[in-house]
């Protein structure tokens, strides 16, 4: 039982930290940026090349995958969601998928679909054991302590830099009224890349922790943990930043009961149907906020 | 203007078909004519230069497959040539890059080039579409590496010289079951994927008739197959002492991680799709310490005609041969040795004599034959039965110091 608890919210912390990522994005730039998952892909693969072809130590490798990142995220941002500023949702959306889809085919092309194995670039701490000596001995390792750490860290420091800095203040204006916001001085397209930074950054750290936890490195390594994450942060409501850490949890908790005393073969159907219940009874999420509908 | 461009072009068009026609005419005639499929040489002997295509991903994702089934094919063809005699093997690959429409591309200028036999091709999806068309056509397949059971289903003259897939479960099982690895199984298999649930399924169905108990069936999908907590908790909680993997190497490299993680230590079996798993570039292979994996190939067996294979293998390409360069290795040595044995039964045969159609029907006739036999390099006395599938006695082999020994 606490086992299954361990690895639920080992997984769901890893679901968190990349839901903060899609939260953040849409929160402020109103748009689903499908493209999420797959850099945190490119983040794996930077970390990976630094690390193990560079030989740089971990620290460096982890700075240099979020500079990676952070200059993708920039110039994808730039490309390709810029001058669709003004175009209907529905077009941004499908311009994201097609980056993903983009962004895998290059990594084929790149580092081949032969998986690498990932080597553990957390495991600093020590990981503990619960009843020790009981002959049921349940550990927790140290990458799933650093994973929840480092995604409750993350939060707090997404609430605080969006609530108190310039820059986040800016962020919530545009996220507001982008018309308003212009008016007011604020340079939106600015603000709008800087956000972009920030996720694609916060997709480095997710992929290094995610390769850490399941070392098996192929292009496709972040769709699908992107769109379980996409799924956890629409049920703590997508565009809060809490929301997204509380729904990648439960997600990850969720997905492992259902497994554990369920069915292996329904788990993903089980998790689903909790979304969808959780949308009927509260349409924006568990944590999300009431928009008014202004008639 | 645009008209006439149009009339243009589709006069050209029928011209072409014209010509297709005119094409295909001449070659069912041609068949006919010889319809009788013997051309004795008088004298038992096999004549004549058999023209033998291959098809398979030489680049693109699958290229380790494709090359290593060429390599292999390749020092077959030598061996047979320099034999001498009169009988000489025409060889030629082709590219598919692991895509249907290529492969059917490259089995169109094998048939341009005059093929008699095909081996191939290597990868399943593209053998299923070019099997079809070859069907229609009366050429001869077999493929070195194809192993789903579509491939060969309603395709008469399709073979395999890998298992097939519900064969390695089955094979699995009774080999659990005679060298006394584990009596409580368990099972992790992947349940959107045909390759896992048709091994899964023969591996119950055999473990249940031998009485191998199987205490735990747990599976994972495409999206979830990172975590294995709670499959290997279960394993392992309901005492497993072997734990059955039959699925490729990516997820099955995560589970032995995890096991290791927890202090679980139990066997772990795999099949074919394993084969591949101290190849993951940076993978700790101490993890794989102690598995065992049931292939029919085994690079240090030491038995002449392997050593033999390995040793010019190495000499020629500087690299150990995998699976898939024995498979094709196998394959014409096989298809050859089918067509000695028709020649020594019926006073000879000239492949010149024949056409691909004809010499399809013989080697039908004489894999159907239960006193055919051939030994290779992926097992011995393999017979065929006439869905395609090969009969043969699989190898055990078990990962020790990072590298694969025979058990």
């Amino acid at each position: 039982m606490l086992n299954y608890l361990i690895s639920g919210i080992s997984l769901g912390s890893v679901y968190a930290i990349i839901a903060l990522g899609y939260t953040m994005v849409y929160g402020i730039a109103k748009m689903l940026n499908f493209a999420h998952g797959d850099v945190i892909m490119v983040g794996g693969y930077a970390a990976f090349c630094a690390g193990t072809y560079l030989g740089w130590p971990v620290p460096l490798a982890i700075l240099f995958s979020m500079m990676i990142c952070t200059i993708l995220g920039i110039v994808i941002e730039k490309l390709a969601y810029k001058p669709l500023r003004s175009a209907t949702s529905l077009a941004v959306l499908i311009t994201a998928i097609g980056v993903s889809y983009f962004l895998q085919n290059i990594a084929l092309l790149i580092w081949t679909s032969n998986p690498k194995a990932f080597p553990n670039m957390v495991n600093f701490i020590p990981s503990i054991v619960l009843n020790k000596g009981t002959g049921s001995e349940i550990t927790i390792s140290s990458t799933t302590i650093v994973t929840i750490i480092a995604s409750i860290l993350i939060m707090v420091a997404l609430t605080l830099f969006t609530g108190k800095t310039k820059i986040g203040k800016a962020m919530r204006a545009v996220s507001e009224d982008k018309g308003a916001a212009q008016l007011m001085g604020i340079n939106v397209n600015a603000t709008i890349s800087v956000t972009f930074a920030i996720g694609s950054g916060l997709a480095a750290i997710a992929g290094v922790l995610l390769c850490s936890a399941y070392p098996t490195l192929m292009p496709t390594t972040g769709s699908m943990p992107g769109i379980k994450a996409f799924t956890a942060a629409v049920l703590g409501g997508i565009g809060s930043i809490p929301g997204a850490m509380l729904g990648g949890i439960l997600l990850g908790i969720l997905e492992k009961f259902a497994q554990a005393y369920i069915s292996t073969q329904l788990s993903d159907a089980v998790v689903f149907a909790a979304l969808i219940v959780v949308l009927l009874v509260k349409p924006t999420g568990l944590l999300g906020k009431k928009v008014m509908e202004k008639v | 203007m645009k008209k006439k461009l149009l009339s243009v072009v589709l006069a050209g068009v029928m011209a072409l078909s014209l010509a297709a026609c005119a094409n295909t005419t001449t070659q069912t005639g041609s068949s006919d004519s010889s319809a009788l499929a013997t051309a004795p040489t008088d004298d038992g002997t096999l004549k004549g230069t058999l023209k033998i295509g291959m098809i398979g991903p030489l680049t693109g994702g699958a290229a380790l497959y494709g090359n290593a089934v060429d390599h292999g094919t390749q020092i077959a063809v030598e061996e047979i040539n320099a034999e001498g005699g009169d009988f000489q093997v025409d060889y030629k690959a082709q590219d598919d890059e692991h895509d249907a429409e290529k492969s059917v591309n490259a089995y169109n200028q094998l048939k341009d080039w005059g093929v008699q036999v095909i081996v191939g091709t290597v990868t399943t999806t593209p053998c299923i579409a070019v099997s079809a068309e070859a069907n229609s056509d009366r050429i001869f397949m077999l493929t070195p590496s194809a192993s789903a059971s579509d491939v060969t289903a309603g395709k008469d003259q399709t073979y395999q010289l890998c298992f097939s897939d519900p064969n390695q479960g089955s094979a699995s099982a009774q080999y659990i079951s005679e060298n006394g690895l584990g009596t409580k199984v368990a099972i992790i298999y992947k349940n959107d994927d045909a390759y896992s649930t048709g091994i899964y399924q023969t591996f119950k169905a055999k473990a249940a008739e031998l009485g191998l108990e199987i205490v735990s069936e747990t599976t994972f999908m495409d999206g979830s197959d990172n975590d294995f907590t709670v499959q290997i908790t279960d394993a392992k909680d309901k005492g497993a002492d072997l734990v059955f993997l039959p699925m490729y190497y990516t997820p099955a490299s995560l589970i032995l991680a995890q096991a290791d993680s927890i202090g679980y230590d139990p066997v772990f079996f795999g099949v074919d799709g394993m084969d591949g798993i101290l190849g993951i570039e940076g993978f700790d292979t101490s993890l794989a310490e102690d598995v065992i994996l049931l292939t029919p190939f085994a690079a240090d067996a030491t038995d002449d005609l392997t050593v033999n294979f390995v040793s010019k293998y190495e000499e020629k390409f500087g690299e150990t041969p995998i699976q898939f360069a024995a498979d094709g290795y196998d394959c014409p040595k096989a298809i050859v040795a089918a067509l000695e044995f028709y020649a020594a039964n019926n006073g000879g045969l000239d492949v010149d004599k024949l056409s691909a159609s004809d010499l399809c029907e013989i080697l039908k006739s004489v894999l159907a034959d239960p006193a055919f036999s051939v030994d290779g390099v992926t097992g011995e006395k393999m017979q065929w039965s006439s869905n395609g599938e090969v009969n043969k006695a699989p190898k055990g082999m078990i990962i020790k110091n990072g590298v694969y020994v025979g058990l």
